[in-house]
């Protein structure tokens, strides 16, 4: 692979709080920032923008420091060629779509009927061509995302940075919009970053996910790898998948005090297992035969999840198990029951955590 | 103003007199017209450049077994004005004999106006006179800064008076609305001469020197004085108009630069 | 309260709280009462004449020009340091927001005074000023705009923060996304962002500088056509004939009252 278009290891220490995540990103790729609230995902995108500047580490683009507090060398926001969608996209409410898009080429040096005639393309190419005159309050949601994305794209920028694009949207016009943006950022010949805390968004839009947790990545990787294998209760959370830590001696896997699961793998030393909700099993009573895995616990909570019904487990480990409805009702669910949990070895996945 | 119902229009500038003292933003109105109807104080509205002279007086009043006086001091057109609303005053001291005339004219003085004293015009001229301002007709010279009263107040009146019987005609670099203003530009250094009442150059003495002029003798102010009608404390007005005109009044006044009638 | 008493909403005046409708009812007749006494005292039998006076004209269009050159002289100087104060942290800030306000606080005698005490003949930058340049601004229609905007300024100031504080600062961070140098942020997405602000402060401004008079009579003295504003004309004309003063105040407030709202009208408007 060739030299990553972004290079950067981005340290800011923050009033105790550290950010301390190296990041690249080739030319044509989508990187997702994926991370609850709070993880630092929009302090990693300030100090990209310069909007923020590093206590340490460095960042370069294209081969050129834009931040490396070492070298002192600095480049300010309006000089770095970096391109940003707000998360709630801050169109200059004084100016129609057409000035918000052709504000960037103006400020690059067009003149005003290029940079006009840039913004136009730009808005043609994001479907708002006939609604270039209009100003931001008179736009919707999804069309204000639009005109945000042309504007940001229409100074050609090398690193496009994408703040929550469609946070501020609703259900319906998020999966259309989504789909769109999709289509532009495969057209988009620069980096892109992605900042998210959705999954689904990442999941589409991005070609690698960098997960960070309380300022620190936690896991990278193709979005097949992190949802096989979450590394921390938050992807797995976000994948839909139960996952437990333990100590691991050939099919065994030490999960908690007195409770030790069967899996599939065999492996040795410290390892997650993960199992989907779907595969755990709830009977009322100690269940017969020689399933092995199987353990005493306490209803926690019952929410409809789909079709289904997720109930949250307590005892020797927290679990997630999703049961049909006619199964609820026979079981007679309600928080504080008890039951017993099943889970079968050839459901459950194994895998090193070293 | 008609004198039918005095009652609630001095309630009501008693009302306000006492919120602009509350406020502390009295200046020039009618403070300490709040007290006036408090026995054993007389209340008095005196002009502006008898400030220094009647405050002395007062206190001598006061030392010499007088009831307490408060005074008003402020123009003498605003002090009138103040009168004809039914300000609660008892005396009324005047530096022009017009603004008196309004009062009595409104009918709102008890007996006549005397003549207490006389003010008249110098040329007040920075400490050690620099430019050797020696009379009128040295204000014309070119480069020189002076500063008159405008002709709508007493000592701009003079000031003209004075002036045309000089034959002299003076450019002024401003007009200004009392003789306090025309001394504090000279004060200043702003300019380097202004047409000032001689009482006015002497409570300046410090940094003002006076140059008295042949043609002052023109235009000279009369200061009348008068109980007013509505005097609160009839008995006390009289008694401080008396002592103003008296042996120890009179010495006072004098002191401070003012001309015996 | 709509829902439950839909009827009586649609009744002029329902749901306005007697304990606001009152105060706010006491309010406007304590603003307005003044105004009806100037009307009531107007000699409107010798108006027309007493317009046509000398003097009466050459106020009112010297009023008129200083007011607007002192609101200009503001706007130059007073939005950066609005911005100033509302956009970049430095040591002493609130020291520094505090001493915009001096001439609010200050009596405008006493502002005079001290303008005078700086810009006067034996002032600290006055000798210098006539010296180098030879400018002198007391006694003359320069001195006049100097005053008033010293006086003014504090409006404009305090309401263009305001307006700053109140917008969005990552407008200006989108704005240097977009390769806007800091300048060129200001000017066309942090100036059209509190162009409502910024015109309310410089109606305030204007207006204040119409009605100065204390710091104006006191730095600038008083001469007709030079430095003979309105309010000084008001005041001397007070002195000698109160029914002249009536109407050179009305003759004032007319004549602002009418430029105000029809500003306002234009900034309404326009889109």
């Amino acid at each position: 692979m060739s030299a990553p278009l972004l290079d950067a290891h981005l340290l800011v220490d923050r009033g105790g709080f550290r950010l301390d995540v190296p990041l690249c990103v080739a030319a044509g790729e989508v990187v997702a920032l994926l991370g609850p609230n709070g993880a630092g995902k929009t302090t990693a995108l300030r100090a990209l923008a310069g909007l923020l500047p590093l206590t340490d580490g460095h960042l370069a683009l294209g081969g050129v420091d834009l931040d490396r507090p070492s070298r002192r060398a600095w480049t300010p926001t309006e000089r770095r060629g970096v391109g940003v969608v707000f998360q709630d996209y801050l169109l200059f409410p004084h100016l129609s779509a057409l000035e918000n898009v052709a504000f960037g080429p103006r400020r690059h040096g067009a003149d005003r009927r290029a940079a006009r005639r840039s913004a136009h393309d730009w808005l043609a190419r994001v479907g708002m061509a006939e609604h270039a005159d209009r100003r931001p309050r008179q736009l919707s949601g999804g069309q204000a995302q639009r005109v945000a994305l042309a504007r940001a794209l229409a100074v050609e920028p090398a690193l496009l940075l994408l703040d929550e694009p469609l946070a501020a949207l609703d259900a319906r016009t998020r999966l259309d919009t989504r789909a769109e943006l999709h289509r532009h950022l495969a057209a988009y010949p620069g980096a892109t970053l992605l900042v998210t805390h959705d999954p689904l968004d990442a999941l589409v839009l991005a070609d690698r996910l960098v997960v960070v947790e309380e300022g620190r990545v936690v896991q990278e990787g193709d979005a097949a790898t992190v949802t096989a294998r979450p590394r921390t209760d938050y992807v797995a959370r976000l994948v839909g998948l139960n996952l437990h830590r333990g100590h691991a001696d050939g099919h065994l896997v030490r999960v908690a005090d007195g409770l030790t699961l069967t899996v599939a793998d065999r492996l040795d030393g410290d390892a997650f297992v993960a199992f989907r909700p779907s595969a755990v099993a709830l009977h009322p009573a100690r269940p017969e035969g020689s399933p092995r895995n199987t353990w005493a616990a306490t209803v926690a909570g019952v929410q409809r999840h789909g079709d289904n019904l997720r109930v949250r487990l307590d005892g020797p480990i927290g679990v997630a198990a999703d049961v049909t409805p006619p199964a609820a009702a026979q079981l007679r669910l309600a928080p504080g029951q008890p039951v017993w949990a099943a889970v079968k070895a050839a459901e459950t996945h194994a895998y090193p955590a070293g | 103003m008609s004198a039918q119902r005095p009652r609630r229009v001095t309630a009501a500038v008693a009302v306000v007199a006492a919120l602009a003292f509350v406020v502390g933003c009295g200046g020039g109105s009618a403070s300490g017209g709040g007290s006036a109807g408090a026995a054993g104080t007389v209340t008095v509205f005196a002009a502006a450049s008898l400030t220094e002279a009647f405050t002395r007086l007062g206190r001598d009043f006061e030392a010499s077994g007088g009831t307490a006086v408060v005074f008003n001091f402020a123009g003498s057109a605003a002090l009138a004005a103040q009168v004809n609303q039914g300000a609660p005053a008892d005396v009324f001291a005047s530096a022009a004999t017009r603004n008196m005339a309004t009062v009595t004219g409104a009918g709102n003085a008890d007996g006549d106006p005397v003549v207490f004293v006389r003010n008249q015009l110098v040329v007040a001229v920075p400490k050690g006179n620099p430019q050797g301002v020696a009379g009128l007709a040295d204000l014309t010279r070119p480069g020189l800064k002076v500063a008159l009263c405008a002709e709508q107040v007493p000592c701009g009146a003079a000031a003209r008076t004075a002036l045309d019987a000089a034959s002299v005609a003076v450019t002024p670099v401003t007009l200004e609305r009392d003789v306090r203003g025309a001394l504090s530009k000279v004060r200043l250094g702003e300019v380097d001469a202004a047409l000032v009442y001689r009482t006015d150059a002497l409570a300046a003495a410090a940094e003002v020197t006076a140059v008295e002029f042949a043609e002052s003798a023109r235009a000279v102010n009369d200061y009348p004085i008068v109980v007013l009608r509505n005097a609160p404390n009839p008995g006390g007005a009289r008694a401080f108009v008396a002592y103003v005109r008296s042996e120890r009044g009179r010495a006072v006044l004098a002191g401070a630069g003012f001309r015996a009638p | 309260m709509t829902r439950t008493h839909g009827v009586r909403a649609r009744r002029r005046g329902a749901g306005v709280p007697v304990a606001l409708l009152l105060p706010a009812a006491l309010g406007l007749v304590f603003l307005v009462l003044p105004l009806v006494g100037l009307l009531a005292r107007t000699p409107w039998a010798t108006l027309p004449e007493r317009l046509a006076a000398p003097g009466v004209l050459t106020a009112l269009r010297l009023s008129l020009l200083t007011a607007t050159l002192a609101t200009l002289l503001c706007l130059l100087l007073g939005v950066p340091l609005a911005w100033l104060l509302a956009r970049v942290e430095f040591p002493g800030r609130r020291l520094v927001r505090a001493l915009v306000t001096v001439p609010l606080v200050l009596p405008p005698v006493v502002g005079g005074v001290a303008l005078l005490l700086v810009f006067g003949r034996r002032g600290l930058l006055g000798g210098w000023l006539d010296a180098t340049f030879g400018i002198t601004l007391p006694f003359t229609t320069a001195g006049v705009v100097l005053a008033e905007a010293f006086v003014a300024m504090p409006f404009l100031v305090i309401a263009v923060e305001g307006a700053l504080r109140g917008t969005d600062g990552r407008y200006e961070e989108a704005a240097a996304t977009l390769g806007a140098g800091r300048w060129t942020t200001f000017t066309h997405v942090t100036l059209p962002l509190v162009a409502p602000g910024l015109a309310a402060g410089a109606v305030l401004c204007w207006a204040r500088a119409l009605g100065e008079f204390g710091a104006t009579i006191t730095f600038a003295g008083n001469y007709p056509g030079r430095t003979q504003t309105m309010p000084l004309a008001v005041y001397l004309a007070l002195e000698t004939d109160v029914q002249a003063a009536v109407v050179l105040s009305l003759v004032l407030l007319t004549v602002s009252v009418a430029i105000l709202a029809g500003l306002r009208d234009r900034w309404i408007t326009s889109p």
